[in-house]
């Protein structure tokens, strides 16, 4: 079985850049979510939202992948939120602290909103 | 003369109407003689068929005025009196007259002579038509009663003449057409390297058409199952064969499964049949598997499942004649009822026999059957497994696979896991966690042990006790070396670049099961995950 890699969108929302994540997050999504994240960084934006609605399976590889865009995200003083996390994948963020790194919401428009305020 | 009865109703025929001598013939009672007359068609609707079904005695043609297409006919085929066939009160015939060979119009005495000869010509008329009739019957009765040999001896003929004799397995079938003849069928395939597959199917639709489809079917089947491995691969290949020449509104549902009657593993795919019910220690498991009836439309895939069918256990595949058979008060024997009975009573030959009795006792001892019958039992004898040296394990060992060393291929692993465990009784969240578990156990094997080396393959174990689950993941990485991170991820270090992004794999199998060990010899290496299968914590996230 080969990995595939992870194709990404990155929108524009209300001041927000909402990188879509489809398909898995491990080792083959790392090109992706780079250039993602470079595009969503590109032009100035109040935050990063990720939509994990489309994504399928996450592992530990993907774990790190998310790590490292909380450095950069960090690094730039940027919030970063989240959407569309399954039950499991939610308790994971939980118990690797991501959670506290990252805010969780239940839907996009939570997640814009909360963007949305944490600028203001 | 012409009978006007069944399908026949609307036609009159000139030839017997008319020309025949009579005694009266001196007289001058007699037609002009017209064999050839064409017959006279009168439309259900014509207005002359209700004036006749209401005469009361001879009909003088010339003087009747109607709008009447068929009076028209009559009269330009010389046709002068119409004396209506009537027997117990409906109209069956007419028997019309040409002109009187002395040019003399027909006379009262005549008139009453004909109507006495319609009167006791009617009835002899009727009971000729009733006896036509019931030869047509009979005729149409005994062509499909052949049809029925003909579509019986097809399914006969198709299924298998004898069950195979597997050492630790017994296979079991019953099989009992309806009256008419479903399209039922089921099958047991010889497959290399000793693997067995297994097949029940029914064709929408009765009698020749059902049973020339289910031979098709069972064809195809065949000749697939033979070349490709994979049950749902050999449906969807089934499925692309009958599309373009499957008759209008029929299709074939279809269970087909293959056996590794030396590890009891169970992969199936189903094409809408009822599902198969697994008797287990547990109670009895549904087997699913999503798929689309075969021959409604191309392109269709076929989910893939599996399960391992354990010492004890018992695998009923069948048909919805059973399911669906009814009660005199129109109630069905149900799902509910055979997923009990499954639990309840012994696998095999004795499951079949015991369902079939509930089944009369629900329909009524003298209940026609309804639609055909098919059931076929795999049970596997009691017992624990042996090992190789002919010692009983010390737990039940469900299944034994290896996964080469690839990127991605610890998806394989899970998957094949999560499906042989599903059916354990652990509940959505656990069975997740054991899931991810799974997965970064077999990726630090093939990265941390194996080296990504696609000649040395990570095997995997599942095994069950009473209450919980075993999985043992094993590499040829032999004593630990510094590969295998032991470090605990702490994220603000990461963030703070103290520690590298990764190294969560270790930290996620230790957070997702109960208990995590290792074992080490000087070549291999294994992480047993194990995992109860009730939990305090289960399905609370």
């Amino acid at each position: 079985m080969t990995t595939s890699e992870l194709p990404s969108a990155v929108r524009r929302r209300d001041g927000v850049a909402v990188i879509d994540l489809v398909g898995d997050v491990n080792r083959g999504a790392e090109a992706a979510l780079e250039t993602a994240w470079a595009e969503a960084t590109a032009l100035p934006t109040d935050a990063v939202v990720l939509n994990f609605e489309d994504a399928g399976y996450i592992n530990s590889t993907g774990i790190a992948l998310i790590v490292g865009l909380l450095a950069k995200a960090r690094a730039r003083s940027l919030p970063i939120r989240a959407f569309g996390l399954t039950p499991h994948y939610r308790e994971i963020f939980e118990i690797t602290r991501l959670a506290d790194f990252l805010d969780i919401n239940p839907d996009e428009d939570s997640a814009v909103r909360g963007a949305e305020r944490s600028a203001t | 003369m012409t009978t006007l009865t069944g399908s026949f109703r609307r036609r009159f025929l000139g030839r017997s109407a008319v020309g025949e001598k009579t005694s009266r013939d001196d007289a001058g009672l007699v037609a002009v003689p017209q064999d050839d007359l064409d017959p006279v068609d009168i439309a259900p609707n014509d207005p002359l068929l209700a004036y006749l079904q209401s005469a009361t005695g001879a009909v003088d043609v010339e003087a009747l005025e109607l709008d009447s297409p068929a009076l028209a006919s009559l009269k330009a085929a010389g046709v002068k009196l119409a004396v209506p066939l009537v027997s117990q009160g409906e109209l069956i015939g007419v028997l019309h007259l040409g002109p009187r060979r002395s040019e003399q119009d027909y006379s009262t005495d005549d008139k009453k002579l004909l109507e006495n000869l319609a009167a006791q010509a009617a009835p002899a008329l009727r009971v000729g038509q009733l006896v036509r009739e019931q030869q047509a019957e009979a005729v149409t009765r005994e062509r499909f009663q052949q049809e029925l040999e003909v579509a019986k001896l097809i399914q006969q003929n198709f299924l298998p003449k004898v069950l195979p004799d597997l050492p630790g397995w017994q296979v079991a079938a019953f099989y009992k057409p309806a009256r008419e003849v479903g399209g039922d069928f089921y099958d047991v395939i010889p497959l290399p390297d000793g693997q067995v597959g297994f097949v029940v199917g029914d064709v929408t639709d009765k009698g020749v058409p059902a049973a020339l489809v289910m031979a098709a079917t069972r064809s195809v089947l065949r000749a697939s199952a033979q070349r490709l491995v994979e049950p749902g691969v050999v449906l969807e290949r089934i499925n692309e064969h009958l599309c373009p020449d499957m008759p209008e509104k029929m299709f074939v549902t279809c269970l087909y499964g293959v056996l590794e009657p030396e590890t009891g593993r169970f992969r199936f795919a189903n094409a809408g049949h009822d599902l198969p019910y697994v008797k287990t220690a547990d109670g009895s498991v549904e087997l699913r598997a999503r798929g689309m009836p075969l021959g409604l439309m191309t392109g269709m895939v076929y989910e893939e499942k599996e399960t391992v069918l354990a010492p004890g256990d018992s695998l009923l595949l069948h048909s919805d004649g059973v399911v669906e058979a009814h009660d005199p008060h129109g109630e069905m024997f149900g799902f509910p009822r055979l997923k009990e009975a499954v639990a309840r009573y012994p696998g095999g030959r004795e499951l079949i026999d015991r369902v079939l009795t509930d089944l009369r006792a629900h329909t009524g001892p003298d209940a026609e059957q309804e639609d055909d019958i098919t059931m076929v039992t795999l049970s596997r004898s009691p017992g624990p497994a042996r090992t190789s040296n002919g010692s009983p394990p010390a737990n039940r060992q469900l299944v034994e696979f290896e996964v080469p060393s690839a990127e991605g291929n610890e998806r394989i692993a899970l998957q094949r896991v999560s499906d042989i465990v599903a059916p354990l009784g652990l509940g959505d969240a656990r069975l997740k966690r054991l899931e991810t578990a799974v997965g970064e156990a077999t990726m630090n094997a093939m990265e941390h042990g194996n080296g990504y080396r696609e000649d040395l393959s990570v095997t995997v174990r599942v095994l069950t006790e009473d209450d919980l689950v075993r999985v043992q993941i094993t590499d040829h990485g032999g004593a630990p070396s510094s590969d295998r991170s032991t470090e605990v991820p702490d994220i603000e270090a990461k963030l703070a670049g103290l520690q590298r992004p990764r190294g969560w794999g270790l930290f996620l199998i230790k957070n997702m099961v109960d208990e995590a060990h290792e074992t080490n010899d000087d070549h291999l290496h294994t992480l047993e995950l194990v995992m109860h299968r009730k939990g305090d914590d289960d399905d609370d996230k």
